[in-house]
């Protein structure tokens, strides 16, 4: 065991770690994916799957708190998947996020007074239903912005409230296609084929 | 390997090439294809189609009806270990599959490459928990490299083509296809191209030169290098270039239980057997090394002990072809990933000659210890009763090391895998990483299928044995030469030996009353014999050895003898026990 390793506090600090996933779309993965987490007894904060930019390729967002150490075998073990393009992870300062929140509220919390409606203003959210019953508002931001508008909101009575999972993309410039195309002509599939080095 | 040629009844056809034909028959076909010659089953409702297409290629391939589903799959894991081809087993839906889940968990922990076949119900029925149906995707997703479940019989020829080459490429592994009835009895225009690569899987890492050259600098400025060598310089052929790299820069090698049959065992350079019963001096200088290259192995913690506590002085150069097993467990200074023959060809020009002689007169000292400690009251005892150690050493020197030695689990596959001398690679059959008792009857039998010429030994415990004994009738039924050698000593011996060394001798529920193995081998017609005095022991495993058919042997062993040296359970390998 060498020295280059003895930053081991730094490596089993938890934090909250976003993996990022490319996957072939085909149906079996979440729970490929998933089992990968359920195995470790691992808690995943916030999920999202969804189609990305090139056809026929899902993406996963997953937020996940927990040391460096565990999230890297993590990615190593999902990456190990058949059907898995790539997955990287990334701390909160390496990507771009948004969660969205719905809050569903009784409609006669805005009758007779703009408290309200201001807190809507302030909070940067917007209505985006309103029923004869209730009002659907809308709000994106980061966990902490939705969960602020959630505590303001419950003491008019919220009926109902959902946050999506984190979605992200990465500070990197580089494209999804030609992350793709790298691997289409990559040399890796064969012995006879991968002759050589890289370097 | 047989083509399309082969097709027997005339289908009618629709193109050049394409034949309109049942999925059953499209799935032999595609098996044809890729050149099997062996498989090991067991039918039921769900396969049926499959059956009836295989009556019709009875000439082509080689089916084996085993006594149970686990038989069929740990026979398939027999014959892929030897051979270094895809096992590929059959199994119906519901209990059929349930059963093959053990064999299909012990091919993926010990990287072994399978192709398993499931029946399943018609795909109407899918999740209706319909007769014999279960989530068989579901069940094997965490023990199989690749599963993926026919719905459509188009489908068959393109799963079986990626089944193949998922299996059998980069680190092996076992695949499952789950095939429904409708896609067996259904037709397809068939029409087959193998499968070369999936985007998605790369299965060969391209190796880095850096890292070729920083592991060079590593072994080069070494004072005590040390050769961890495990099942991946097997699986990738790399046993010349290890010797080399070994006598070159005069490196002691160990190995790991799988890794056994990669290096010469009479070699000045051979260290012996890392791990828990491990040898004595390959398991202490562990902590002396200052560099550790560990080629195509995963440090299993039966190999490290405590994590903490090994290889503290060394630094470490991983060689692994599975890049999800570097700094897994021990973090690597120089970590290599790619194929053990391919990294090693790089490494060698790059690695100077050098001599290392007190460092392996280090090994050469402690050896002598275990010696007279321990081999030599294992191997030549003097009390009266029979020691396993003395009948493996004695099966070695009949057959020169030269047999195919398949062993079950417990004590007696670590007194096997201590003083057998394998000679060949590939010549030791063990379930390493699932340690799975019964594996020892069934593999052995699908090894014999696969090397026909070669004799092979399964060596089994009393308990283990029992696991999976019906395989006898599979062993009968083929006449297939395969010899059994039983250590019979009443107990499950290896928790026994827990039982008395860590529970203050509490034999909860280890003592076993057996049958009669000499009348049940004779009940499948398969000569039989029960030695439990020395004198005897000699004449009867050369009788065993040079019998032409299947031969079963039961040996009375020492009831209450204990494997050493050990290292205990969770302590370092420093502190490996010699009694
Ligand atoms: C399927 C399974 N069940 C339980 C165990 C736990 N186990 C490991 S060794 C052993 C005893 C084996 O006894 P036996 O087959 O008689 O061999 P011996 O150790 O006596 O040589 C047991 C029960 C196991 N490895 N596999």
């Amino acid at each position: 065991m060498t020295d280059i390793y003895q930053d081991s506090i730094e490596q089993s600090v938890e934090k909250q770690y976003t993996i990022s996933i490319l996957t072939e779309d085909k149906p079996g993965l979440l729970n490929a994916v998933t089992i990968v987490f359920t195995r470790r007894k691992l808690n995943i904060d916030m999920i999202n799957v969804s189609a990305s930019e090139v056809e026929g390729v899902s993406r996963y967002t997953i937020v996940l708190t927990t040391s460096k150490e565990q999230v890297e075998k993590v990615v190593k073990q999902i990456r190990k998947h058949v059907d898995v393009l790539g997955a990287f992870v990334y701390n909160e300062d390496d990507i771009h996020y948004q969660e969205i929140a719905l809050y569903k509220v009784p409609t006669k919390i805005f009758v007779g007074g703009v408290e309200v409606e201001q807190i809507i203003r302030d909070n940067n959210a917007r209505i985006l239903v309103i029923e004869k019953d209730y009002i659907v508002i809308e709000k994106t931001g980061h966990k902490e912005e939705t969960s602020r508008l959630f505590e303001i909101l419950k003491k008019f009575g919220v009926l109902e409230f959902v946050r999506s999972g984190r979605i992200s993309v990465s500070k990197s410039k580089r494209r999804t296609e030609t992350f793709l195309e790298e691997l289409e002509k990559s040399t890796t599939h064969s012995l006879s084929n991968n002759n050589g080095t890289v370097n | 390997m047989e083509k399309m040629d082969t097709i027997q009844k005339p289908p009618s056809d629709i193109g050049e090439k394409k034949v309109r034909i049942s999925g059953s028959e499209a799935l032999i076909l595609s098996l044809l294809e890729e050149g099997v010659d062996t498989i090991f089953g067991y039918p039921g409702g769900a396969i049926m189609p499959i059956y009836d297409a295989l009556y019709h290629y009875q000439d082509k391939v080689n089916h084996l009806l085993t006594r149970h589903e686990q038989g069929a799959v740990h026979a398939a894991q027999g014959y892929a270990r030897v051979t270094g081809k895809v096992g590929v087993c059959f199994a119906t839906s519901g209990p059929g599959a349930t059963n093959l889940i053990t064999g299909i968990a012990d091919a993926q922990i010990d990287s072994t490459p399978l192709v398993c076949i499931t029946g399943q119900v018609v795909a109407h029925l899918l999740g209706t928990d319909a007769f014999q149906e279960s989530d068989v995707l579901g069940i094997s997703m965490p023990v199989t490299k690749w599963n993926f479940q026919v719905t459509k019989p188009e489908e068959i020829p393109e799963a079986i083509a990626k089944a193949f080459y998922i299996a059998k490429t980069g680190r092996p592994g076992p695949v499952l296809i789950d095939i429904t009835k409708n896609s067996q009895t259904d037709k397809l225009d068939f029409e087959y191209k193998p499968c070369k690569k999936i985007r998605s899987y790369h299965p060969y890492p391209a190796l880095k030169k850096q890292d070729i050259e920083d592991a060079a600098t590593l072994i080069n400025n070494a004072k005590k290098p040390y050769i961890l060598a495990g099942h991946g310089i097997l699986i990738s052929g790399a046993e010349k270039e290890v010797l080399t790299l070994s006598e070159k820069a005069n490196i002691p090698v160990a190995s790991t239980l799988l890794g056994l049959s990669s290096f010469p065992p009479d070699h000045e350079n051979y260290a012996g057997m890392l791990g828990m019963h491990g040898n004595y001096a390959p398991n202490l200088l562990t902590n002396e090394c200052d560099v550790l290259i560990a080629i195509g192995m995963r440090f299993d913690d039966r190999v490290t002990g405590d994590v903490s506590r090994y290889a503290s002085k060394a630094k470490v150069i991983h060689i692994e072809i599975d890049p999800s097993e570097i700094d897994k467990i021990i973090k690597a200074e120089v970590g290599v990933n790619g194929d053990a023959k391919q990294a090693l060809q790089m490494l060698l020009p790059l690695v100077k000659e050098n001599t290392h002689t007190d460092w392996i007169a280090e090994f050469r000292r402690l050896d002598k210890i275990e010696f007279e400690k321990v081999i030599k009251k294992d191997t030549f005892p003097d009390g009266n009763e029979i020691k396993m150690g003395e009948v493996v050493r004695i099966l070695s020197e009949i057959s020169d090391g030269n047999a195919i030695v398949v062993t079950d689990v417990g004590q007696h596959q670590m007194i096997a895998s201590r003083y057998y001398k394998y000679k060949k690679p590939n010549h030791i059959v063990t379930s390493g990483g699932l340690g799975t008792m019964g594996f020892a009857l069934p593999a052995a039998m699908g090894a014999q299928v696969g090397k026909m010429n070669e004799k092979t030994v399964a060596i089994a415990g009393d308990g283990g044995i029992q696991m999976t004994i019906q395989e006898l009738g599979t062993i009968f039924q083929y006449n297939i030469p395969l010899k059994i050698i039983v250590l019979n000593n009443n107990f499950l011996g290896m928790v026994r030996q827990w039982q008395q060394l860590f529970f203050e001798k509490r034999y909860s529920f280890t003592e076993m009353v057996n049958p009669d193995f000499v009348k049940i081998a004779d009940g499948y017609g398969i000569p039989a014999k029960r030695v439990s005095e020395r004198a005897d022991l000699q004449n009867a495993l050369q009788e065993m050895y040079d019998s032409e058919g299947p031969y079963f042997l039961e040996v009375k062993v020492e009831m209450e003898e204990n494997v050493f040296p050990m290292v205990p359970s969770g302590d370092s390998v420093s502190n490996i026990r010699l009694e």
